[in-house]
């Protein structure tokens, strides 16, 4: 336990935990995008998905502890190696030019909060139903008209395009930063980050567009 | 190659010490030769500033050739420059023929550089981590024959590739958290990746990356600009290996280190 405190306190050892909890939340959204492939096959089929989810209380219930640890972690972790490495520059340059970095890479801090503010939106409007409109009984509904609302919706589009950039860079970052690194299979650690950041991103981005386009009605 | 001269302006920090708040001044160069290096552009302009009665530009360098490590300043933004893979001293001025003629030179910053004057910062951080694990412990006597423990080529190579690093500090200035990680994962890995450095290499991981934190360096977040920096192209693949030293032996080792301060 105090070898694990004492990995915490280390810079490396706060990027693992950035690591490990972004994998389980990369799963989560993964997950979360292909359930919802079903609004596509019908009200039926997506309200038959969320019964099953239901249903098994075990899975259910591990899952959301699951992310009830990491995205807290993950959050907390985030802040204080954020608050950390701009204490290690306090003098900034007058004038910096960035060579290789990308936007994703920094705008890290900001995609995340971004994230966060939309995660808590998205939770009170089809978690917690707080929002108008809402019927508890009734996925699909909700989904429906939620995304009817061009603000809800526009409010997805810009979250998911966050998480695109949140996750282009997180995937491959994940790897380097708990040191899974080979000359061989490099190349693929950006790949996947293009394919995960890609598919969820679009995936995600179709459901308020094919509501607005009427395609889901 | 042209020999004729070109004019210059140059925006240089000065800061008379460590307390002082520093600020740019600005120095016009009317004949900058195109053969001149980065670093006699600046001796250059301080022997006119000298012979003006005003203090010279405080700046680092030694070996003048690229090898030490010792040279470096934020041309423009840019840690030792805009041509890769060259060091302040290396860096000619040929490369601003077509311009820019208005350049900025600043010291490198990082709260574990403090300023000491000028352009010139303290690195002794470096030397702090160097000395928190960045050796072998040997046994002395008579010269041990050099082809008695076989390494395997790819092996030497990679372990030189780290090696590289002169510990000039462009991948703290370029880093976006003034991270020593490259620095770090370097020095780490061309020991770690030899036999004779295998005794040491678990201690070796965590004494080092404890100094590097200790010393008030940021962590590293990817965005890979240290690589570019690098006089000497060391690869981020080394802060990889570092952290899966660090992570292992933090997770698997049997004694507890200290941090150091």
């Amino acid at each position: 336990m105090q070898r694990a405190l004492t990995l915490y306190q280390t810079n490396i050892g706060k990027k693992a935990v950035l690591a490990l909890t972004g994998f389980v939340l990369v799963g989560f959204v993964t997950g979360h995008m292909l359930g919802n492939m079903n609004a596509y096959l019908g009200e039926e089929a997506l309200n038959g998905y969320a019964e099953t989810l239901r249903s098994v209380p075990a899975l259910l219930w591990t899952a959301r502890i699951a992310l009830l640890i990491a995205f807290p972690l993950h959050i907390y972790t985030a802040i204080s190696l954020v608050r950390a490495n701009r204490a290690a520059r306090p003098q900034r340059y007058a004038k910096k030019e960035e060579l290789v970095t990308s936007v994703a890479a920094k705008w890290m801090p900001y995609t995340g909060l971004l994230l966060l503010a939309f995660l808590l939106f998205h939770l009170a409007h089809l978690t917690f139903g707080w929002l108008p409109n809402f019927d508890p009984t009734n996925v699909y509904a909700n989904f429906v008209s939620g995304f009817q609302n061009p603000v809800y919706s526009a409010f997805y589009i810009v979250g998911n395009l966050a998480l695109g950039f949140h996750l282009f860079h997180g995937v491959w970052s994940m790897f380097q930063s708990l040191g899974a690194s080979h000359p061989k299979y490099d190349g693929y650690r950006v790949d996947l980050a293009i394919f995960l950041s890609a598919i969820i991103t679009i995936g995600n981005i179709s459901f308020p567009i094919a509501v607005l386009a009427g395609v889901i009605q | 190659m042209s020999d004729k001269t070109f004019k210059m302006t140059l925006h240089v920090w000065r800061q008379s010490g460590p307390n002082d708040a520093g600020k740019f001044e600005r120095y016009e160069c009317p004949e900058v030769n195109p053969h001149m290096s980065f670093l006699e552009l600046l001796d250059d302009l301080n022997e006119r500033l000298i012979a003006d009665g005003q203090e010279g530009i405080a700046f680092d360098h030694d070996c003048r050739e690229g090898i030490c490590g010792a040279c470096g300043v934020v041309i423009n933004g840019v840690p030792h420059g805009p041509q890769r893979r060259t060091t302040t001293c290396q860096l000619h001025m040929r490369q601003f023929i077509n311009g820019p003629h208005e350049v900025w030179v600043e010291p490198f910053r990082a709260s574990a550089f403090p300023i000491i004057k000028d352009l010139t910062v303290d690195r002794g951080a470096f030397d702090r981590i160097i000395q928190a694990g960045g050796y072998v412990s040997v046994r002395t006597g008579s010269a041990a024959e050099a082809n008695e423990i076989p390494v395997p080529k790819k092996i030497a190579d990679r372990a030189m590739d780290a090696a590289e690093c002169i510990g000039c500090g462009a991948c703290v200035a370029a880093c976006p958290n003034a991270s020593a990680s490259l620095f770090t994962g370097a020095k780490i890995s061309h020991l770690g990746l030899l036999p004779q450095g295998q005794p040491e290499r678990e201690d070796r991981a965590r004494k080092m990356v404890a100094q590097h934190d200790a010393e008030g360096f940021g962590g590293c977040t990817n965005h890979n600009e240290c690589e570019a920096a690098c006089p000497k192209g060391i690869s981020v693949d080394f802060i990889a290996q570092m952290n899966r030293d660090f992570l292992k032996s933090m997770l698997t080792a049997k004694d507890d280190v200290p941090n150091r301060k």
